[in-house]
């Protein structure tokens, strides 16, 4: 029997399991699946081998269809084949698994379960994906704990082996996946012992092979099909003792026993509860609590749901059960109940003996909602009631249709010997991976069980962490956030200011904090609402300049080593000698090889934080002195922030808890029926998140606008007024004469939204004006925020209210005058310098207020849909970009819906037109048939007639009775908006147009209707993490492509210009913005497809994010990316439709891939590979310019 | 018949004086290694692992693992985590035993710093990984005014002393010829421990833009001119110190073999005329020097080394400072 342990996730323990008992890997990323796939790439490309000894094939296809097609295959093929998924992922495989379980192949796919996408989408976990599968055939076999799906990864392989029946084992997404927990791990070993050698060697041969043929898949008529699914029956019925046999022989094996019914509670039980997951988890705690209060109750954990064995799961529970309730982690709309409550109705009344219990179905945890033993509670309560409230909620409040049931949130089950800590982190700054490590230290060092789980962000800059570590002598199964911590660590001041972090903090608990004032200030500067928190709750502080010893320390902002010292000092959960000894001993072994100075950094953090650390007590420094608090005296509410104090409704009643990160409370009513909201919310947030913004010089500036247009989160403005508007201008906002004669005269400004704004200083990179005394002043200048945060407030506020330029007066080919218009597209929670959003920024610009957007999941989806703020807004007018996500894979046909939808609504409107011209005045009918709308005057035309037809339709709807004229009049109203242009834009990254949505990019292509495609290229699926795509170009580390990309980045722009109908261009705004300019306007004024591929630089890429913008020109001078315009129209004027605008390649390609790490990487890992994968990649480079050169015209002939 | 170009370096039994100085672009890819002993290569110093930029490609690797990691849930990391078995010095103690699985000739590793360090882990790891030599380059901008040339040079040789005293191998010392008494530096040097010093380093030189106002980086490869220098002080240093010593910068024909030989160079180091003409260049060298010593009856290159040095050369005083001033008011071209 295996001991070795380790301190994993889930979806470690799965990879580390599954890797050994496949030969083939076809995988997809998707979110929270995605590790157990990097892990299996990153072994593989290590060369680590199976369990037999090769090294298992992984590959990346386009999507999980395509994965799930080549699982199939492989298994066709007679190999132990797997894949890993979740969600959208899952559903995308179903037609295949309806294949692998009607053919009996044995192979086990591992879920980490995920809600699907309704009227929003969800990264995070329960079980709709997988009970949308449960019809295909496959064995569902449930883990609830981290331990459980290392062990149930094993375990179903052994099953599906000895049944044939394919499995799917699930468990729950970032619950399980994602927390950390001791883990004994499976030596090869145990699982030789665990897989027969013979049932492998059965599963190969029944692989296709030539040299024993046979037929499969066939087409079958009436007369057959039906009996050939029966034939089926008895692998199905035979599988659940199969699974309890694998069970029993991996109990035997380990010492860990399972059953496919766990029961746990009173043996004399009144009231059971059944349900699945990491659930069971709170469950258990609190059947074990109320049991100790005296009541007979219990839970029923399934962990084989299909083939459900009905009769062995009545017999698992008490004959005593009077009353069930069922739980399921899904919503299924219309039903008479959730599966697993119809599947346990219909066990019952085929298997009880006697008079049946009542049962009852609920819902609860859906997307990860909390699911705790308080809300176990209050399920058992309601089974006490004389009619228990049926197809209930738990875990919300429902003040629409009442279905949910009363919590008592005092309810509390939390081991006392535990020790419980929550740390409060902001982005990356060491706080999460620090925690790892200490659960690590801790559990090597004490014995101690350990747990951690981390709350993450959905911003992508300035996000907020919360790591919930335990810590105790018994096994932890608290599978929910901790509600009362022994220890509070805030790790950015700020937070005591925007929500609650003492909610979660215990009576007597200690509270860490890092605090920039000294210690006799600290007290004094911690909110007046904190303090008597604190003194309420009777908490201890301790205070430590983490930022500062890390600076001095030479670690820069990474205050991990410093808070983690000052947590070891604080918590007591094991000697601080052994602690010290063990965090030293843990830079060695991190940083040993590095260099010295890196660890002598460390070493330094750690004794300067020990003497750092300072208890913080109560001073008569306090602003506002006031008799303590008391003990029984309740939290302040939050404040509403001043800015906010005017927002809409919306706003204040639903982002605004959202932001203080207390939306769990709201209620149902609070929220749109279907996922419908306003947009523009991302004014409202203020996340003060950059240390130094810009500054601008008006004395240097040459207001060549272009700090303006790479700004990726639109808070750098620019605008010209009248000098006399400047009149009342708060003290210290600065203008200049405009220089532009188109402006003569005027005054001009620029201005920065200081609290938006995230610090990436691509402006100042970009800025080309300097001061020629002193060089290194630029036309724009970091500084640091806090000072100036007061004065920009006002700035800001009186630059809003200057009017924005008329925009028929814009010349838009000149930068310095289309970054007037106003952007649609603003303060993002996109990363700090982010690459993509100066496109979409520009877009929003050019065409916002007349634009569609349908958005492919991924990062664009994310920045741009993810609550609690967006980014698309709107102008004066009200107008602004309408935007929608469907699917990662469908965007292109989602669009193009839009399109067709728009152009009918069009034909509709005119054909309502030409009905009522005898009603109308002549110009006006003419003008709205024949408008030119191909410029903004064009534009803002059509909608003066659009006006000036809805005052002439006015009158006509007044008459009685209803004519048909009067009812054509009323139509023609509800569409007359539709006369004016609509730009549809399809915007996705190069996942989706590359792989995933390629089949429906080329089919919309080929249909060639008027769209837009905006591909934001990063060359990798950045927003899970960095996987390859087939855009990522040879020679880079990926995930997934772990030894490299050995293939060339695939021409989409080639294949787009082969169809001959389709505008495309390939931009690069950090290399040539002018030209970004142009493709943008030529492509929407194309009268057909267009496709801008645009290259992004992206955190991806391991570059500095400040210089993003020189990377693009790396890319261009290098010729590894081409700028060039292909448009149909000039073959009108006989001319080649190609033009190359990238001067030939300047920059050894060798010289612009050392300068990013992703390239780097490889010469690190695999210098052979490096080396060849260059050399072919500039061979390929030279061979695709002279190419271009020759579709250009201007190349050698062939 | 027995060699005629045929001579020692630092111990080394080398086929002839042309040796391939150290430069990443000749010497980084193992495949080149193999070429370059195919054209004529004698032995080849490996390019040099800069033991300062060791720490900062290790905190870059840093950086960028933990850039945006574990904040936004579905991109906990944004590059895969693969191990960096080639990052720093251990994929320098990879390519030096690649070198060493290839090649026939001597493999000369090269470590570069400007501070005491990791010097004697270094070189010991260096010659357990098969390395027949150690070239020690120590030139570094001294940038700091608070610190004399003494101070420095202490330093340094400090460093001579601790390799020398650490490893089996021999050791060159590759200098700057920016010292106050070079000549004394060069006998410390032997004092400490070194075996040859190479002369001269050469560095990469900023340049301003006067129009964008920003400093900028050329690359510029060494000519002809730049042999003057090492030519002086290898002529005043031959037959006084118990050194071998490399000719290096400028070095691109038989022509300049021989002049450097003549003042006394062991052997000559060639870069840029490689980097200019492609490996091919070496035979081409070689097959000039064959032809001048031919041409000269030199039966070996023991006959004409050190026979220009100052202690041999018919007029000394050519090689002192004086002479600079005399080349001047010789100067018979036009002055404007």
């Amino acid at each position: 029997m295996s001991t070795r342990q380790a301190w994993i996730d889930g979806n470690e323990a799965v990879a580390r399991v599954a890797y050994r008992l496949n030969e083939v890997m076809a995988i997809y990323p998707i979110t929270p699946a995605s590790p157990m796939g990097e892990w299996a790439d990153a072994w593989a490309s290590e060369g680590r081998p199976n369990l037999w000894g090769s090294v298992p094939a992984v590959v990346e296809m386009q999507s999980e269809a395509g994965a799930a097609g080549v699982v199939h295959g492989a298994l066709q093929a007679g190999a132990l084949t797997t894949t890993f998924t979740a969600s959208q992922g899952l559903l995308l495989m179903i037609p295949n698994l309806y294949k692998i379980a009607g053919e009996l192949t044995a192979a086990v796919i591992h879920v980490a379960s995920r809600a699907l996408a309704t009227s929003a989408l969800s990264i995070f976990g329960d079980h709709s994906d997988v009970m949308a599968a449960r019809g295909t055939g496959c064995a569902l076999l449930f883990a609830s704990s981290v331990q459980e799906a290392g062990d149930f990864a094993a375990i179903a392989t052994a099953a599906t082996l000895a049944s044939r029946v394919p499995f799917l084992h699930v468990f729950d997404g970032f619950r399980t996946s994602h927390e950390i927990q001791r883990v004994e791990l499976l030596d090869d070993a145990t699982l030789r012992q665990l897989i027969p050698a013979d049932l492998v060697a059965a599963h190969r041969a029944r692989g296709l092979s030539p040299d024993h043929p046979v037929i499969r898949g066939t087409s079958q008529n009436p007369d057959l099909c039906f009996q050939a699914r029966e034939a089926a029956n008895r692998f199905h019925d035979a599988t659940p003792q199969l699974v309890q046999q694998a069970m029993d022989r991996f109990g035997a094996l380990t010492g860990r026993h399972y059953q496919l019914f766990n029961y746990q509670g009173h043996p004399e039980a009144e009231r059971v509860l059944v349900l699945m997951g990491s659930g069971c988890g709170a469950a258990a705690e609190a059947v074990e609590a109320l049991m100790a209060r005296g009541e007979r109750v219990g839970v029923l954990k399934v962990h084989l749901y299909r083939p459900l064995a009905g009769e062995q799961l009545v017999a698992a529970l008490p004959a005593s059960t009077r009353a069930i309730a069922v739980l399921d982690r899904c919503k299924e709309p219309g039903s008479g109940g959730e599966p697993l409550y119809l599947d346990l109705v219909a066990a019952i009344a085929e298997h009880w003996p006697g008079a049946p219990p009542r049962v009852i179905g609920g819902r609860y945890g859906l997307a990860s909602k909390e699911f705790t033993p308080a809300m176990v509670k209050a399920v058992f309560d309601n089974l006490t009631a004389s009619q228990p409230r049926n197809h209930f909620s738990v875990g919300i409040h429902d003040d629409v249709t009442h279905r949910s049931l009363e919590v008592d949130p005092s309810f509390n089950t939390e081991a006392p010997e535990t020790f419980r800590a929550v740390f409060y982190g902001l982005g990356s700054d060491g706080t999460v991976g620090a925690n790892k490590n200490a659960i690590k230290i801790i559990g090597e060092g004490t014995g101690l069980h350990t747990q951690g789980y981390f709350v993450y962000d959905s911003k992508k800059s300035g996000s907020v962490t919360v790591s919930h570590l335990r810590f105790g002598p018994r096994p932890i199964r608290s599978t929910y956030l901790i509600r009362q911590a022994q220890l509070v660590a805030c790790h950015h001041w700020d937070f005591l200011e925007q929500f609650d972090l003492l909610e979660l903090a215990a009576p007597g608990a200690t509270l860490l904090l890092n605090s920039p004032w000294p210690p006799e200030q600290c007290w004094a500067q911690i909110p007046e609402r904190v303090r008597r928190q604190i003194q309420a709750k009777g908490l201890r502080v301790f205070a430590v300049n983490a930022s500062a010893i890390a600076r001095a320390s030479g670690l820069g902002r990474t205050i991990n080593t410093v808070m983690q010292v000052c947590f070891f000092a604080l918590a007591g959960v094991m000697p601080m000698p052994e602690a010290l000894a063990a965090i030293r001993a843990a830079i060695h072994h991190s940083y040993g090889k590095k260099g010295e100075r890196i660890v002598a950094s460390n070493l330094a953090a750690v004794d300067a934080a020990l003497e750092g650390l300072q208890e913080i007590t109560p001073t008569s420094a306090s602003s506002a002195p006031r008799a303590a608090a008391t003990a029984d005296e309740p939290a302040q509410p939050l404040a509403t922030p001043a800015h906010l104090e005017a927002a809409p409704a919306f706003v204040r009643g639903l982002v605004l808890p959202q932001l203080q990160r207390r939306a769990d409370a709201l209620p149902v009513s609070a929220l749109p029926c279907d996922g419908t909201f306003p947009t523009g919310t991302a004014r409202w947030e203020k996340r003060n998140i950059a240390e130094a913004i810009p500054v601008w010089e008006p004395d240097l500036c040459v207001q060549c606008g272009k700090c303006v247009m790479v700004c990726p989160h639109a808070v750098i403005r620019a605008k010209v007024a009248e000098p006399v508007a400047l009149v009342d201008a708060p003290e210290g906002f600065r203008s200049t004469a405009a220089r532009d004669p188109h402006w003569q005269g005027q005054s001009f400004t620029i201005q920065v939204a200081g609290a938006d704004c995230t610090g990436c200083s691509l402006c100042v990179e970009v800025c080309p004006a300097r001061d020629r005394r002193e060089p290194r002043r630029k036309a724009i200048n970091m500084a640091p925020q806090r000072p100036l945060r007061e004065q920009n407030r006002s700035h800001w506020d009186f630059f809003l209210s200057l009017p924005n330029p008329e925009r028929r007066g814009l010349n838009l080919h000149h930068i310095n005058q289309q970054q007037l218009q106003q952007p649609l597209f603003e303060f993002s929670g996109a990363c700090a310098g982010c690459g993509e959003t100066p496109y979409l920024k520009l877009a929003s610009q050019l065409f916002g207020d007349r634009m569609v957007v349908a958005n492919a999941t991924g990062c664009s989806s994310i920045y741009g849909g993810n609550l609690p703020t967006t980014p698309w807004s709107t102008n004066a007018e009200g107008r602004g970009p309408a935007w929608s996500n469907s699917l990662f894979e469908d965007n292109a046909e989602f669009g193009l819906g839009f399109r067709v939808a728009f152009d009918q609504r069009q034909a509709r409107a005119r054909q309502l037109l030409r009905q009522l011209a005898s009603t109308l005045p002549q110009s006006l009918v003419d003008g709205l048939l024949e408008a030119d709308q191909s410029d903004e005057a064009g534009i803002h035309e059509q909608r003066q007639r659009v006006a000036a037809l809805r005052q002439q339709l006015q009158p006509q709807l007044a008459s009685e009775p209803a004519t048909a004229s009067t009812t054509t009049a009323s139509e023609l109203l509800e569409l007359a908006d539709d006369l004016v242009k609509r730009s549809v834009w399809i915007v996705g990254g190069d996942g989706w147009a590359y792989d995933i949505g390629f089949g429906g990019i080329d089919h919309l292509f080929a249909t060639g209707h008027d769209v837009n495609l905006l591909v934001l290229d990063t060359e990798v699926y950045s927003n899970t993490g960095g996987q390859m795509s087939k855009a990522t170009p040879k020679g880079a580390v990926a995930k997934f492509a772990s030894a490299g990309k050995s293939t060339a980045k695939k021409d989409l722009g080639l294949m787009a210009m082969t169809y001959g109908h389709v505008y495309v261009a390939s931009v690069a705004m950090g290399a040539r913005d002018e030209h970004t300019l142009r493709a943008f306007l030529e492509a929407e004024s194309f009268p057909g497809p267009s496709l801008i591929l645009a290259y992004s630089h992206c955190i991806a890429h391991g570059i500095d994010m400040a210089k993003g913008m020189a990377h693009q020109k790396q890319a261009v001078d290098s010729g590894r990316w081409l700028l060039y315009r292909h448009d149909p129209r000039r073959k009108h004027q006989g001319l080649a439709p190609l033009v190359v605008d990238s001067r030939a390649p300047s920059l050894p390609l060798t010289e612009a891939m050392a300068s990013e790490n992703r390239f780097r990487m490889l010469r690190y890992s695999h210098p052979e590979q490096a080396r060849a994968l260059t050399r072919e990649a500039q061979q390929e480079l030279d061979h695709r310019w002279d190419l271009y050169q020759r579709l250009a015209g201007e190349g050698p002939t062939p | 018949m027995s060699n005629p170009l045929a001579t020692t370096y630092l111990g080394l039994e080398l086929s002839s004086p042309l040796v391939v100085g150290a430069a990443a672009p000749l010497s980084s890819d193992p495949a080149r290694l193999e070429q370059l002993e195919r054209e004529g290569a004698a032995a080849i110093v490996l390019h040099s692992l800069f033991l300062e930029q060791i720490e900062r490609d290790w905190q870059e690797w840093e950086h960028h693992q933990r850039h945006g990691a574990e904040s936004y849930g579905e991109a906990l990391s944004y590059l895969p985590a693969t191990e960096p078995l080639h990052l720093g010095l251990d994929g320098y103690l990879a390519e030096i035993r690649e070198a060493r699985r290839r090649l026939s000739i001597p493999v000369i590793a090269s470590l570069n710093g400007s501070h005491p360090g990791h010097w004697r882990d270094a070189a010991a790891a260096v010659a357990a990984a098969g390395a027949d030599a150690i070239e020690l380059n120590l030139y570094a901008v001294p940038s700091d005014g608070r610190r004399s040339g003494a101070e420095i040079e202490a330093e340094q040789l400090a460093v001579v002393r601790e390799v020398c005293a650490a490893v089996p191998l021999p050791v060159a010392v590759k200098l700057s010829p920016w010292y106050t008494s070079f000549g004394h530096m060069a006998r410390q040097c032997a004092e400490a421990g070194a075996a040859g010093l190479v002369l001269f380093n050469r560095f990469y030189q900023p340049d301003v833009d006067i129009e964008t106002l920003d400093t900028v980086a050329h690359l510029e490869l060494s000519s002809a001119i730049d042999q003057r220098l090492p030519l002086r002080w290898i002529g005043l240093l031959h037959g006084r110190l118990p050194l071998d010593l490399a000719a290096s910068g400028g070095i691109g024909s038989g022509a300049d073999v021989v002049r450097m030989l003549m003042v006394g160079a062991q052997i000559t180091q060639v870069v840029a005329a490689l980097l200019r003409h492609g490996p091919g260049q070496l035979r081409q060298i070689q097959a000039e020097l064959i032809g001048w010593l031919e041409q000269h009856d030199h039966a070996g290159l023991d006959e004409l080394r050190g026979c220009l040095s100052q202690a041999r050369c018919p007029d000394p005083e050519v090689f002192e400072r004086a002479q600079y001033l005399r080349a001047l008011s010789s100067y018979g071209g036009p002055l404007w």
